[in-house]
């Protein structure tokens, strides 16, 4: 039993193992934050390389708790990211007053989204979703001199709040139409009557406000703007990517009897997702605002692999967050180094980039051409299958406008490119000294962007682990 | 011989770009790798007729399968036809050409060789991939390298073309996307996989309604009337080499897909869409032709005139019959060569006499008589003089065209006929505004040709004089790949 205890569950107790020494090391002697952050980046790696060992399936406490070699994988993902989140943004970090505790927070939601992914159970999955959630609420609210901050953190938590509770109370009518929350008994007891059908309409409802699905997605753009860059960049990738995969667990799992009732509804709703996140994206002139909306766009690209129920939606939509980490993070981590050096979040001031910082612009270039789905990119690679995936189901009018939204995309993408190698500008940013392990962190971005899509490898084990 | 040296050449290329300091060493490089693929096409093409003079009488040569995502059924399945040697000769003489007249980029050299050979790459990839997932993936490989080389090198309103051209291009992707869905779940069993598709029954259905997603979607690329319109834009906006690249090579891409994706894949919907297609390229052919005669841009009358001339490789595919569609592919190779000599002629005198107006220019031949006579022989060649590739390629389309004996297609291929009348109205009119007559005081101190121009214009000649002269060789090449198509169209 401990052995299984201490196997089946080793991410999570690694990850609160270094918890904890973060919580020594601040209440011990003090230490300069260029040596704390080192340690913290090595931490994440060691954490991010030991998650590929000892991958166990299995499940524990009765199954409330569950893991498998996809499950184990999902988390590799998510420990990458936040890896890569401590190097982009080294700079704001070594400049924080509270490094720990920043470290502390993001860690704490990261276990309760490793919580999450392995949950089989729907006490467990609330539980874990608040962990995940209310932390990031205190996190965005990290520019402590900023107003706009607050305002974002104070925004995060009501709309969290709100969707909590229509959670609870889908899941409250779930156990009324099954009597009972366990993700493994739910299946056979749904027939898809009224209730079942409400109950998970409220329990998508909830998924919708976390994943900023139209038309719930009104929050994001303001949280994503208020919040600093490395927090706002975790909430669109590692959170989204956490729920994300939380959703193909519940919907190919839990609610798979009743795939035909929500088919129609999850691809209407990406087609609808899609368009406004795209319409609503090419007016914006704030790059965070701007990552906001084209990241609501990408949602809709998930949800349309979702939407097709096989083993292909599965491995594609995982593939896909695997991507979209490495892009986004590229794109985030660009605008953190700019904002940090330049204090410059506005997309005309990216013009003429090219001229005074070559690299960071090539890597711009790259992570914006892979959201959009331009090859040889691997964003290209990840849309592809998305849409094929969706396309197996044979509605071929919504994926028409899915391929149609590709080029809203490309035009509003093609804008940055613009400002940053064709326009001129009398004042271009200047030249932005990286920290190397921002540097290191750009690379990896840039190497992952480039060849995840080329070698078929990374897609093939995952199509293995998702069999 | 191995196909994958055809993509792996450009990409070499392009690391030793990259890793080049000065800009005289990247253009030298680039210089280099364009030769080497040069000499490459040509050693495909000798060794492909070597291969068919001993007999071997398989549908694509030089087979190649790699595994590439196995679960989506890809594999990285490359091989060639007449046609594919054919347009990949064409790509290297334009690479070459289109490398050699951007001697004197002096704006971010590095940059405008390395997306020259990543759009050269882009061409070879799409044009030996067997697989319509590969071939989608190098299709759109080139789309952004075209609007960065408008975009930053450009002139005019180039902000407007440039993402008029990606936008518009895009979109006929996408709707080329769809309809390889459409193929990929269509058939009988789900593969990406050009040879494997063209054995199997694909349900007339499904053809109806991919044959016109998968045709226009390229067609935008060869300016299918109407989605023509970011041709006359694109080109004059981009520098020389870059439209030499649009017209002669880009647009190339479109109309091979055309006929080897749609028609081949979709006979049922090609007969069906057939009409349409002729009626739609008619109106290419001589909307084009008089909207040049109202030009007085050199480069806008060339832009026109190449949406004229490519209408005549979608005439020939819709017209169906085995010399049209043998025509069509002649007519692609004949018009690649042709705009791309045209569009450096057009860079050499912009160069010198800082204006692409015609009625600005006059009597250049006393000052540059290398660079007029150039000009002559391109003019010629575009409206049709027997010699020239451009009389070759038209007449095969015309003949092939004739085979329909009903009244419809009669009458489309009569007025398209008569748009050669036309085409030499305008060329006449263009050349000799631009070469004889009196000339400009300010124009006496001008140069004529340099080496580098000297030697991608010859490069370009040569090519239109080997189709004009002795036709046969081009013939003899592209004549059984368009049977092959054609057997599969008529449903035999």
């Amino acid at each position: 039993m401990l052995n299984d205890f201490l196997l089946l569950m080793k991410a999570e107790l690694v990850l609160a193992f270094i918890l904890f020494l973060l919580l020594i090391l601040k209440v011990g002697k003090e230490i300069t934050n260029e040596r704390l952050l080192a340690l913290i980046q090595l931490l994440l790696l060691g954490n991010f390389i030991f998650g590929f060992f000892f991958i166990e399936n299995g499940s524990l406490f009765g199954g409330m708790f569950t893991t498998n070699g996809l499950i184990a994988f999902q988390k590799s993902i998510i420990s990458l990211g936040i890896y890569l989140i401590s190097l982009l943004f080294s700079d704001w970090l070594k400049k924080s007053e509270h490094l720990p505790e920043f470290f502390i927070l993001l860690l704490s939601a990261v276990l309760g989204m490793f919580f999450l992914i392995s949950s089989g159970n729907l006490l467990m999955f609330y539980l874990s979703l608040e962990l995940a959630t209310i932390p990031v609420a205190a996190m965005a609210n990290f520019d402590l001199d900023k107003k706009i901050s607050s305002e974002a953190s104070m925004k995060m938590i009501l709309s969290s709040a709100l969707s909590s509770g229509v959670l609870l109370f889908g899941i409250s009518l779930i156990y009324g139409a099954t009597g009972t929350i366990s993700f493994d008994q739910i299946p056979a007891l749904l027939d898809g009557n009224g209730l079942q059908i409400l109950a998970f309409v409220f329990l998508f409802t909830a998924f919708a406000f976390k994943l900023s699905i139209v038309p719930f997605h009104l929050w994001t753009a303001d949280v994503y703007e208020g919040s600093p860059i490395a927090v706002t960049s975790f909430l669109s990738v590692i959170s989204k990517g956490a729920i994300t995969f939380i959703l193909l667990t519940t919907l190919y799992k839990v609610f798979a009897p009743i795939h035909d009732l929500w088919y129609n509804m999850v691809m209407l709703l990406s087609v609808i997702t899609m368009v406004v996140g795209n319409l609503f994206a090419l007016r914006q002139q704030n790059i965070k605002r701007f990552l906001a909306f084209s990241s609501i766009a990408q949602v809709g690209f998930i949800l349309l692999g979702i939407s097709s129920h096989s083993m292909e939606g599965t491995s594609s939509v995982v593939y896909f967050v695997l991507i979209y980490v490495f892009s986004n993070l590229a794109a985030f981590g660009v605008a953190g180094a700019i904002s940090q050096t330049a204090g410059k979040e506005r997309i005309e001031d990216y013009k003429g980039l090219y001229q005074t910082n070559p690299l960071i612009s090539w890597v711009l270039a790259l992570s914006l051409f892979s959201l959009a789905g331009i090859p040889p990119t691997a964003g290209f690679f990840g849309k592809l299958f998305l849409i094929t995936a969706g396309a197996s189901k044979g509605n071929y009018f919504f994926i028409t406008v899915a391929a149609l939204n590709m080029i809203i995309s490309l035009y509003y993408y093609l804008r940055i490119v613009r400002a940053v190698f064709m326009d001129t500008n009398p004042q271009p940013i200047p030249k932005i000294n990286l920290d190397p392990a921002t540097k290191l962190g750009m690379i990896i971005c840039g190497a992952g962007i480039i060849f995840i899509g080329l070698l078929s490898w990374v897609y093939d084990y995952i199509t293995t682990l998702s069999l | 011989m191995n196909l994958t040296l055809l993509i792996l050449l450009p990409l070499l290329t392009a690391v030793v770009i990259l890793l080049m300091r000065s800009g005289v060493q990247v253009k030298w490089s680039a210089f280099i790798g364009a030769s080497a693929q040069f000499i490459l096409a040509l050693i495909l093409f000798f060794a492909f007729r070597k291969e068919r003079a001993l007999g071997n009488e398989a549908q694509m040569l030089f087979e190649l399968q790699y595994k590439w995502f196995p679960s989506w059924h890809i594999s990285f399945h490359l091989g060639v036809d007449g046609i594919s040697v054919a347009m990949i000769l064409l790509t290297a003489f334009v690479v070459i050409a289109g490398v050699l007249v951007s001697w004197n980029v002096e704006k971010m050299t590095k940059e405008f060789y390395l997306l020259l050979i990543l759009l050269s790459l882009g061409a070879y990839g799409f044009f030996i991939s067997l697989d319509l997932f590969i071939l989608f993936f190098f299709l759109e490989i080139a789309v952004i390298p075209k609007y960065l080389l408008i975009g930053i090198w450009g002139s005019g309103k180039k902000d407007y073309a440039a993402n008029k051209l990606a936008l518009m291009l895009m979109g006929g992707s996408a709707l080329v996307l769809v309809g390889l869905l459409g193929l990929y779940f269509g058939g009988t069993e789900n593969t990406f996989d050009l040879l494997l598709l063209s054995k199997m029954q694909i349900p007339v259905l499904v053809q109806k309604i991919c044959f016109p997603l998968l045709f226009v979607g390229f067609g935008v690329f060869t300016a299918l009337f109407p989605f023509h319109t970011w041709v006359p834009d694109g080109h004059s906006s981009a520098p020389t080499a870059g439209s030499m690249f649009l017209a002669g090579i880009s647009m190339k891409l479109g109309g091979y897909g055309c006929l080897r994706v749609a028609t081949y894949l979709l006979p049922e919907g090609a007969r069906e869409y057939a009409n349409i297609i002729i009626v739609l390229s008619a109106i290419a052919i001589l909307y084009g032709a008089f909207a040049t005669m109202m030009q007085k841009d050199l480069k806008y009358i060339n832009a026109y005139s190449s949406v004229s001339h490519c209408g005549f490789v979608l005439l020939g595919i819709g017209m169906l019959t085995k010399t049209a569609i043998a025509g069509a592919v002649m007519q692609m190779v004949s018009h690649g060569l042709m705009t791309a000599l045209f569009f450096a002629v057009i860079g050499m005198i912009y160069e010198r006499t800082h204006t692409r107006e015609v009625n600005e220019m006059g009597g250049l031949i006393k000052v540059m008589p290398f660079i007029t006579t150039v000009l002559f022989i391109v003019g010629l060649c575009s409206l049709g003089l027997p010699g020239l590739s451009g009389f070759v390629a038209e007449m095969t389309v015309f003949m092939g065209a004739w085979q329909n004996p009903d009244p419809f297609h009669r009458v489309a291929t009569i007025a398209a006929c008569m748009s050669i009348v036309v085409t030499a109205v305008y060329i006449l009119r263009a050349i000799g505004q631009t070469a004889m007559g009196p000339i400009s005081e300010r124009y006496l101190s001008l140069q004529d040709a340099r080496w580098n121009e000297k030697l991608a214009a010859i490069i370009l000649i040569a090519g239109i004089i080997a189709i004009g002269i002795t036709p046969f060789w081009l013939n003899d090449l592209v004549t059984p790949a368009a049977d092959i198509i054609m057997q599969k169209v008529a449903g035999k």
